[in-house]
């Protein structure tokens, strides 16, 4: 497995299954772990992170949590295939940027993702399509068996986990669902939702994560709290009480504007489709914007002529880095900007 | 249970407790009169936001801070970690516990003890002291939801798991 392989499809997140995956695009929990008797990376020297690195690598390697997988050396890869794991959500912005001894480990489904000398020494990720927490619960608990055989992890009596911010100890544990949300931003009631998602402790953001705008009406909600309660349980509470609160928000919205405004919102969905099979120069943020608008039409059945997972594959593969690596050639903005349309035009098949 | 606003009888989502002189004053109003009053709505503060506040709090803790605490493991300073809010080692958790608990209950609900997984490594009682920990705390939450069946189940199952 190589990293050009990537390009070929769309990641776990993105094959528009699961359950609730009308809103629930995809669902992320992540354990942070740190090597016991070593300082959090902000305090290591050079060489203490070179020689975590290698040591993590080679027990995550050797651990058998996954059949075929990938190890990625950040330091040494170019710009282009660190925008690419970003864009796949395989690593953080952080770690995208970083040019200390790191990486990440990657399963060849993408459903697994280890980012190695992050804020934390491990950032484990398990990443599934639709609202599947209890799921990716189960499976980053026997990854963690697994590799707690081999390592030696940071853990307090009183506190759990250790991690480098006090505000990840205990589980470790973050717990996120990225929910596609463009009824509530028609009718306007989004900033409700927002609000309503920080009275809850949960933290909100956009797309690529902190201070990132809600790019194609895509928000990713998360927990706060990781200690004083079991894994399970902030599952539980998150994949069974807070997430359906949305999601029923979503669904609601999207009916209004089927009942309410029939003709504007149909026409908000037939113009984003003919501007997407017609256009000769598209943005990503336009590209964004009007595939937004596509997959809720297919989602509220106005549009069958196009799937969903078409839909995401167009939206992760139209991100910088992919159309670059896919026409394998680096590209201006304006060169992008054309061959993203042709791209487009070419997988919703028009002319 | 429901208040109405006390200027205009609109159903109350502002709840105002104010303490003057010793007294307790209680206000229920909308948002239209709490705005009117001059009260901005804050959504709840983030984990982050908590950690700067908590960076720029004065406080009686400050006295312990100025001594500017360090960890003789890492070297860390208290000071450096207010700057960078990154702590250096796993022994900071101990090193910084006085000044550090207050943040991580503040941040964490009130919360200051882990009950989630253990590492098998770790030895079976800390696993048992873990187990009875959730065990209580799910009793409580039976208890408040009235699922008294549960209750018994779990206070069985506390009993059990004590007595090994």
């Amino acid at each position: 497995m190589i990293l050009g392989d990537l390009t070929k499809h769309a990641g776990e997140w993105l094959r528009g299954e699961g359950p609730s995956h009308d809103v629930v695009v995809s669902s992320r929990v992540r354990l942070a772990r740190n090597q016991a008797g070593m300082p959090f990376l902000s305090r290591c020297t050079d060489g203490q992170k070179q020689e975590l690195e290698a040591h993590l690598r080679q027990h995550i390697l050797a651990s058998g949590i996954a059949g075929n997988i990938l190890y990625v050396d950040i330091a040494a890869a170019g710009e282009l295939d660190r925008q690419l794991l970003l864009e796949r959500h395989l690593i953080s912005r952080e770690h995208a940027q970083s040019h200390h001894p790191c990486g990440v480990v990657i399963s060849e489904s993408e459903t697994l993702a280890i980012m190695v000398n992050e804020e934390d020494h491990l950032r484990i990720q398990v990443l599934r399509s639709g609202l599947r927490l209890e799921e990716s619960m189960a499976e980053i608990f026997q990854i963690d068996d697994k590799l707690e055989e081999r390592i030696d992890f940071a853990y307090h009596s009183r506190y759990g986990y250790l991690t480098a911010c006090p505000t990840n100890v205990g589980t470790g544990l973050r717990i996120s669902a990225m929910l596609h949300l463009p009824a509530l931003k028609m009718t306007g009631d989004i900033d409700k939702a927002i609000r309503a998602a920080r009275d809850m402790q949960l933290e909100i953001r956009g797309l690529y994560g902190e201070g990132t705008e809600a790019a194609g009406d895509l928000f990713q909600i998360s927990n706060q709290t990781t200690l004083g309660k079991s894994e399970e349980q902030l599952v539980r509470d998150f994949s069974q009480r807070t997430i359906p609160k949305f999601i029923d928000y979503e669904r609601r919205a999207r009916q209004v504007l089927l009942k309410k405004q029939p003709a504007a919102f149909e026409d908000k969905i037939y113009r984003a489709i003919a501007i997407l099979r017609s256009a000769r120069v598209m943005s990503s943020q336009e590209t964004m914007y009007l595939l937004s608008l596509l997959r809720l039409g297919i989602m509220v059945g106005k549009v069958t002529d196009i799937d969903l997972k078409t839909v995401n594959e167009v939206f992760l593969l139209t991100q910088p880095a992919h159309l670059q690596k896919i026409l394998k050639r680096e590209m201006n903005p304006q060169e992008r900007g054309e061959a993203r349309a042709a791209f487009i035009r070419t997988r919703l098949g028009a002319g | 249970m429901d208040f109405k606003c006390d200027k205009c009888e609109k159903p109350a989502t502002v709840y105002l407790t104010e303490i003057h002189n010793g007294k307790k004053i209680e206000k229920h109003l909308c948002e239209t009169c709490a705005a009117t009053e001059g009260i901005t709505i804050q959504p709840n503060v983030s984990i982050s936001q908590l950690l700067e506040e908590f960076v720029l709090h004065t406080g009686p803790e400050d006295e312990l801070a100025r001594k500017d605490l360090t960890c003789d493991v890492c070297g860390l300073s208290f000071s450096e970690f207010r700057q960078q809010k990154l702590l250096g080692c796993p022994h900071d958790y101990d090193a910084f516990e006085r000044l550090l608990l207050p943040l991580v209950e503040r941040a964490q609900g009130g919360a200051s003890q882990h009950v989630g997984k253990v590492p098998h490594k770790a030895g079976n009682e800390q696993k048992k002291h873990n187990a009875l920990l959730r065990l209580r705390g799910d009793l409580k939450g039976a208890i408040t939801s009235e699922d008294y069946e549960r209750a018994a189940m779990l206070r069985d199952q506390i009993k059990e798991l004590e007595n090994t």
